[in-house]
């Protein structure tokens, strides 16, 4: 009995709104239900045909109730934008709310309810009020849900006319379906309300529980979720609703089962005896196991859940191991949450079985599926002593295979079970140097560093070994580098003969000379000065005892779990997240992070030039030399220990320091805070990159929270990509205690550029007379460089597109973005020099095209793609510039926002 | 909160919607787009069904070609809602008459849209059974019964049975010949290590149901599962028979089955839907009788050549047969050129799943059969990497066979006209996921 509805899909011609218009005011009743149909379809594939609202609504006074039906669904639609006449559609839905037939009064209702019209919402109450008290159970449980609505809508209006005494009414209804969707409403409403109005007493607790027996599936689903909130008075009560719920974990539908061990696991908690508890951990064992077999999807909400729930009672599923053995064809998402509790799962008794199927997932296809078995190998070992030698052997035979990224993964287990069984295991070095070239991802190849390191008196060849690491030392990440460091200091002060100290030359040279991250300088500055002053101190620092660690990687904090446990089967248990932190009550855009300014600051110092840090290449050995360059500060008073050196780079500098003298006038909106008072003892500093009039400005404020007054203010800026450098002196008055001011500093660009590759990061220096000099890290926005000029015709768009290679084409999305009116955005974009250009419609997306112009003739040609109102925004550009592009992007997720 | 949806989308492999509803106002009206931007462009799609985009959560089910995506903005009931999507797809078909996919849905939108409405009211599910749905939601559309032309059939109290507490049976059914069809139906799920030790093993059974019985009847199963021997024999206070028992692991009822009674009375006593359905699922881990034995041997000699030898037991009944049978042994993928020597059956060897497919159609019990295969390998260039061994899978159906050993005992029905009733009984074991690792 299949229907042929595709052909109301196929009219696409181009005049077919007036075409439509016409059939729906046909004479014959036929052609008029064909024309609503056609008004559907057109509504599915996202065609707009609001304009035919009043030519829809002249179809509802119908007896035909799937025409009816079809009509109703065209308002909730299109209702909201044609407020004025959906009015036209009330009078018929009153007299639907008083139709002899039950099924139609409840229609009327349930879909007066979703039209969220203020004007449609007054004439809702009384039909409303009827049907709550209708004859027929049908139309008072849709009544019920009504209320929940008409709440979300006006929640003055709900409680004025007294529509929550009706429905706690209805809790007492004798048809059990009316009873759950009435529990469902005034859960829902109770969500939304801070005063207490759906309270669960002792009394309705039992009326509940009868009609839990009789309901329908989801009906029991509603009325376990609002019990979940109940808290049982003392431990006789607990047991007695458990007692009534445990007969649940018997229903063929997983949402009832995981609602009822939800709630047995909540009154479990009062339940003192130790036999109830041990009967029920046993009856739940079962149920949970079952879910595994329904579709793939239910099976990842269950084992998310099972998760948490091993984690606070082990002994429910301490002896069903086996069923978390991966199938073959289980999709990925399955086999690493089984993978998960199967590591928590793993005792002495099972752990031989556990390993072997770990061995076995080592070895299929998945390249994540293959490192979380390793992986769960080594955590394994850590978290059973006595398993730890059967885990080595596994991973051992592992490494035998050679698979490339079996092996990386391996090591770095491995270094974990060395920290957690120190002077155990280290007989497997050996076997472990073997496989040295392999590596070629960074955290494998630190791991097997910091092995070398720590064991350097057992390996032989240790200076060697890492040897053959340093000749590529400037080219590693940073990770491989600390390690390095460390290491090669950790040689040293073992084998303290000549190659080691040769070593440990290089190093510290590379680590502090020839790099530019500040990170790793400042570690070799400590080791250098540790050596240089006192190498027995050194020892103590270096190779002191490490604590010993645990397996608490994926372990949740206990009373985020109870929460997360309260919460069974919903999101939250899947996100193992707490509710508020995903669910905003108010809807709203996603909020901008804020955060990636602060990454930057703290990780960013990319770039510092080594110029001035005279004597860094010390010609005596580091061990005993006092050779060690630390800069005294240019400046006054010495600087918080945080970084001795940038100072003298920043000083070094062939820029004056600039003095302050004249006053400026503070102007615009606030700017962020980039030297907090509490850093800057008192003194804060808020700033920003900005263009005005086609120059660029440093806006900046200060803010005296100091005792006394400071003067003398002067600025300095380090090298940066674009050679930003100030372009006149800061004038700052003396400020007094408790004042600020705000200066625009001109800047001029392609002054002092620092080498590398281009990045944003743009590090400053402030001194007063009063206070030592203060530093701290902004961010050069790329837009500031955008010219006025960078305005292109289409023409010249194109074409400028065509004779770029694809290459230079980069893509990317900003999932944060949010693009709520596409005027506004254009406005907004061409304020800061990015020009409009044209824009198309693909789908239901906006394709807007942009140009923009970097100084020197660097275009920009860029195409933005999202749709109105929708979180995500695609943005492609492409440039003969492709070192810009990182920072580009960055210019455009902010201007987006 | 027990909301399970915000809104519905149906989407085919290529992102349009084909169908959409709206439940609450919480979620934009086009975050279908965000879905397809985030999700179904990008290496994500597959990873997980719930993700988290801006500030919304999107639950998604491949069913044949069709995506249906749930959207949340709240913390919803993931569990109601995937189980909402899975009864609302089994509605559908039992409309459709079988098929679900975009066609099908294309075909039918305006009954979908309509269903839609009914089964779900403000993101709560309301009643999905088919039985009830089916009474006052026709293809064609109801004409109201007090309207001036009345329809051929009255539906009476439609609306009371939608809500009544046998929300599953309609009142007034007529049958010439009362009759009950039980099929026992068994998953076999085998996980076999490559030195022939059971990893993991069990069965995952079925009653299906098919109920032609007039009026209200009442009816009560009795299977030979040891709790319910031995409950029953505490009742009448006589010793349990001897004979096989079985213990079920667990079991979890269709929603007419009167779960209180049976936990405390262990019986299995409910009143049927009319027509088809499943009454109840079972799990058994012991004792479970495997029907097939499968001794495989695969050497790689050299780089360029394999043999492969898989010997098959069948260990069931002499009288009974397998039907069905297929053995796939799988090979690497640089295999060039096979050839076979059965001694039942034919095999040949599938690109596309990088198998060697042996298809065995009646298969006697208490038999073996063997095949031998070379395989030639295209030898490739550069270093040799070792090949992963997916396992055997093995397909089969064994009739009036049960692998956990599961018989009915009695079925009793009681109706107040006190009429007879013919019960017929099938059994059937399939292989579930039956896997030998080699």
């Amino acid at each position: 009995m299949s229907g042929h509805d595709s052909k109301y899909f196929s009219t696409t011609k181009k005049g077919e709104i007036p075409e439509l218009k016409e059939e729906l005011n046909s004479q014959y009743k036929d052609k008029r239900k064909d024309a609503v149909k056609k008004v559907i379809a057109a509504m599915t594939v996202g065609k707009d045909v609001s304009s035919l609202f009043t030519d829809v609504v002249n179809c509802m006074q119908t007896e035909n109730l799937e025409l009816k039906k079809l009509v109703y669904l065209y308002l909730i639609n299109y209702a909201k934008s044609q407020p004025d006449l959906a009015i036209l559609a009330v009078n018929t839905f009153v007299k639907d709310s008083q139709d002899p037939n039950p099924l139609i009064r409840a229609l009327a209702v349930r879909t007066m309810g979703c039209i969220r019209v203020d004007k449609i919402t007054e004439y809702l109450c009384d039909p409303l009020q009827r049907c709550l008290k209708d004859d027929d159970p049908y139309v008072r449980k849709t009544a019920a849900i009504c209320v929940a609505k008409l709440y979300d809508i006006n929640a003055e209006l709900v409680e004025d006319r007294g529509f929550l005494e009706a429905l706690k009414d209805l809790i007492s209804d004798n048809n059990p379906m009316v009873v759950a969707n009435a529990v469902a409403a005034l859960a829902e409403i109770q969500d939304s309300s801070v005063r207490p109005i759906f309270e669960i007493t002792s009394h309705t607790l039992s009326k509940l529980l009868t009609a839990l027996n009789e309901c329908t599936e989801w009906g029991q689903v509603f009325i376990l979720d609002s019990l979940s909130r109940y808290k049982a008075a003392d431990a006789r009560e607990a047991e007695n609703i458990v007692e009534r719920v445990t007969p649940r974990l018997q229903h063929a539908n997983c949402a009832v089962v995981l609602s009822a061990v939800k709630i047995i696991l909540l009154q479990m908690e009062l339940i003192t005896s130790t036999d109830v508890v041990r009967n029920l951990c046993k009856k739940m064992a079962p149920p949970l196991v079952t879910l595994l077999s329904a579709e793939p999807e239910i099976q990842y909400v269950a084992l998310r859940n099972i998760n948490l729930i091993v984690q606070k009672r082990p002994t429910i599923l301490a002896h069903e191991i086996k069923v978390f053995f991966c199938k073959y064809n289980d999709p990925i998402y399955v086999k690493m949450e089984k993978l998960e509790i199967m590591i928590k799962l793993a005792s002495d008794r099972n752990i031989d079985q556990v390993l072997l199927e770990f061995k076995e997932y080592a070895t299929e296809v998945d390249v994540d599926f293959v490192r979380k078995a390793v992986r769960a190998i080594g955590r394994c070992a850590i978290k059973l002593e006595r398993a730890a030698e059967r885990c080595i052997s596994v991973l051992l035979e592992l490494i035998k295979i050679k698979v490339n990224y079996v092996v990386q993964e391996a090591i770095i287990v491995i270094k974990d079970i060395f920290r957690r069984y120190p002077n155990t295991y280290e007989s497997i070095i050996a076997t472990l140097c073997e496989s040295l070239d392999t590596l070629d991802e960074p955290e494998a190849k630190a791991s097997m560093i910091w092995i070398i390191g720590e064991y350097a008196e057992r390996i032989d060849n240790a200076d060697e070994l890492l040897e053959s690491f340093l000749e590529t030392f400037p080219e590693e990440p940073a990770l491989v580098q600390l390690q390095l460091l460390t290491a090669t200091v950790k040689l040293f002060l073992k084998k303290p003969t000549e190659g080691p100290q040769q070593m440990i030359q290089a190093v510290l040279n590379n680590a502090t000379v020839e790099t530019d991250n500040p990170d790793l300088r400042d570690r070799a500055y400590i080791y250098w000065r540790l050596l240089s002053t006192d190498p027995e101190a050194a020892k103590d620092v270096v190779l002191a005892e490490k604590p010993v660690i645990s397996d608490d990687s994926n372990q949740l904090d206990s009373s985020l779990l109870d929460e997360l446990l309260a919460n069974i089967s919903t999101l939250s248990s899947v996100y193992h997240k707490p509710p508020e932190s995903f669910v905003s009550r108010v809807k709203a855009a996603p909020r901008a992070d804020d955060e990636e300014f602060a990454d930057t600051a703290e990780t960013g110092y990319s770039e510092s030039p080594s110029q001035g840090v005279d004597g860094a290449s010390p010609s005596s050995s580091a061990g005993t030399s006092s050779n060690v360059p630390v800069k005294q500060p240019a400046a006054g008073s010495p600087p918080p220990a945080a970084m001795p050196d940038l100072l003298g780079d920043l000083m070094g500098m062939d820029n004056a320091i600039v003095p302050v003298d004249e006053p400026a006038a503070p102007s615009g909106p606030p700017l962020p805070v980039l030297l907090p008072s509490t850093t800057g003892q008192g003194l804060q500093i808020s700033a920003q990159l900005t263009r005005r009039d086609g120059q660029i400005y440093y806006d900046i404020s200060f803010e005296n929270g100091t005792q006394g007054v400071l003067d003398g203010f002067m600025i300095q800026f380090n090298k940066n990509t674009f050679g930003l450098a100030a372009g006149e002196a800061l004038q700052v008055t003396p400020l007094q205690p408790g004042q600020s001011t705000r200066t625009l500093l001109q800047m001029t660009p392609f002054q002092n550029i620092s080498p590398g590759a281009p990045n944003s990061l743009l590090q400053v220096a402030v001194k007063n007379n009063q206070q030592p000099v203060w530093y701290f890290n902004d961010k050069i926005p790329l837009h500031v460089f955008f010219g006025e000029d960078g305005k292109m015709e289409r023409a010249g768009f194109l074409e400028a597109w065509k004779s770029l290679p694809d290459d230079n084409e980069f893509t990317k999305e900003f999932p944060g973005s949010i693009i709520s009116s596409i005027d506004a955005t254009v406005e907004r974009l061409a304020a800061s020099n990015v020009f409009f250009i044209a824009k198309r419609k693909n789908a239901n997306m906006d394709v807007l095209y942009l140009s923009a112009k970097m100084p020197r003739g660097i275009p920009f040609l860029i195409e933005v793609t999202a749709s109105v109102g929708v979180p995500g925004v695609k943005c492609a550009v492409k440039t003969p510039n492709r070192e810009m592009v990182p920072l580009f992007f960055e210019a455009m997720e902010a201007l987006t926002k | 909160m027990p909301v399970a949806a915000s809104a519905i989308y149906f989407l085919n492999l290529r992102g349009d919607v084909l169908i959409n509803r709206l439940y609450r106002d919480d979620v934009g009206g086009n975050m279908v787009d965000a879905f397809r931007m985030h999700i179904m462009q990008t290496k994500e799609l597959g990873t997980c069904p719930v993700r988290q985009i801006g500030g919304c959560s999107f639950l998604y089910m491949r069913i044949s070609n069709v995506y249906i995506v749930i959207v949340v903005s709240s913390n919803a009931n993931v569990a109601c809602a995937f189980k909402f999507v899975v009864e609302a797809v089994a509605l559908f078909k039992s409309y459709f008459g079988g098929a679900f996919d975009e066609d099908a849905i294309r075909n039918n939108f305006v009954l979908i849209y309509e269903l839609l409405d009914e089964i779900m009211d403000f993101g709560y599910p309301q009643n999905l059974s088919p039985e009830i749905l089916k009474l006052y939601i026709t293809q064609e559309g109801v004409r109201s019964p007090f309207s001036s032309k009345p329809s051929d059939k009255p539906v009476p109290n439609a609306t009371l049975q939608v809500t009544g507490a046998v929300g599953w049976r309609r009142e007034g059914l007529v049958y010439k010949k009362n009759e009950v069809f039980l099929d026992i139906v068994e998953s076999v799920n085998l996980l076999m290590s490559s030195k022939g030790s059971v990893l993991r093993c069990d069965v995952t059974g079925k009653i299906l149901m098919k109920c032609f019985l007039s009026g209200m009847p009442d009816l009560k199963l009795g299977l030979n599962d040891k709790i319910g021997l031995e409950k029953e024999a505490q009742l009448k206070s006589r010793p349990a028979k001897s004979g096989k028992t079985i213990e079920l692991d667990d079991v979890t009822f269709h929603q007419c089955v009167n779960l209180t009674r049976f936990n405390s009375e262990k019986t299995v006593s409910f009143v049927p839907p009319d027509g088809e359905f499943e009454l109840m699922k079972y799990r058994i881990t012991e004792g479970v009788n495997l029907p097939f034995r499968v001794l495989p041997t695969i050497k790689e000699l050299g780089r360029t050549r394999m043999e492969i030898n898989v010997k098959v037991k069948s260990v069931f009944g002499a009288k009974m047969f397998a039907l069905g049978v297929v053995v796939k042994v799988p090979v690497p993928k640089q295999t060039a050129k096979t050839s076979f020597q059965t001694t039942s059956g034919k095999a040949k060897y599938n690109a596309s799943i990088d198998s060697l497919v042996w298809k065995i159609r009646k298969f006697p019990g208490q038999t073996e059969a063997t095949m031998s295969a070379e395989v030639e390998l295209i030898s490739t260039m550069g270093e040799k990497k070792s090949w992963n061994r997916p396992p055997i899978q093995m397909e089969f159906q064994v009739p009036m066979f049960t692998a956990s050993g599961l018989r009915v005992r009695f079925l009793k029905v009681w109706e107040k006209s006190g009429y007879n009733t013919v019960e017929w009984v099938r059994y059937i074991t399939r292989a579930g996921s039956y896997e030998i690792r080699c």
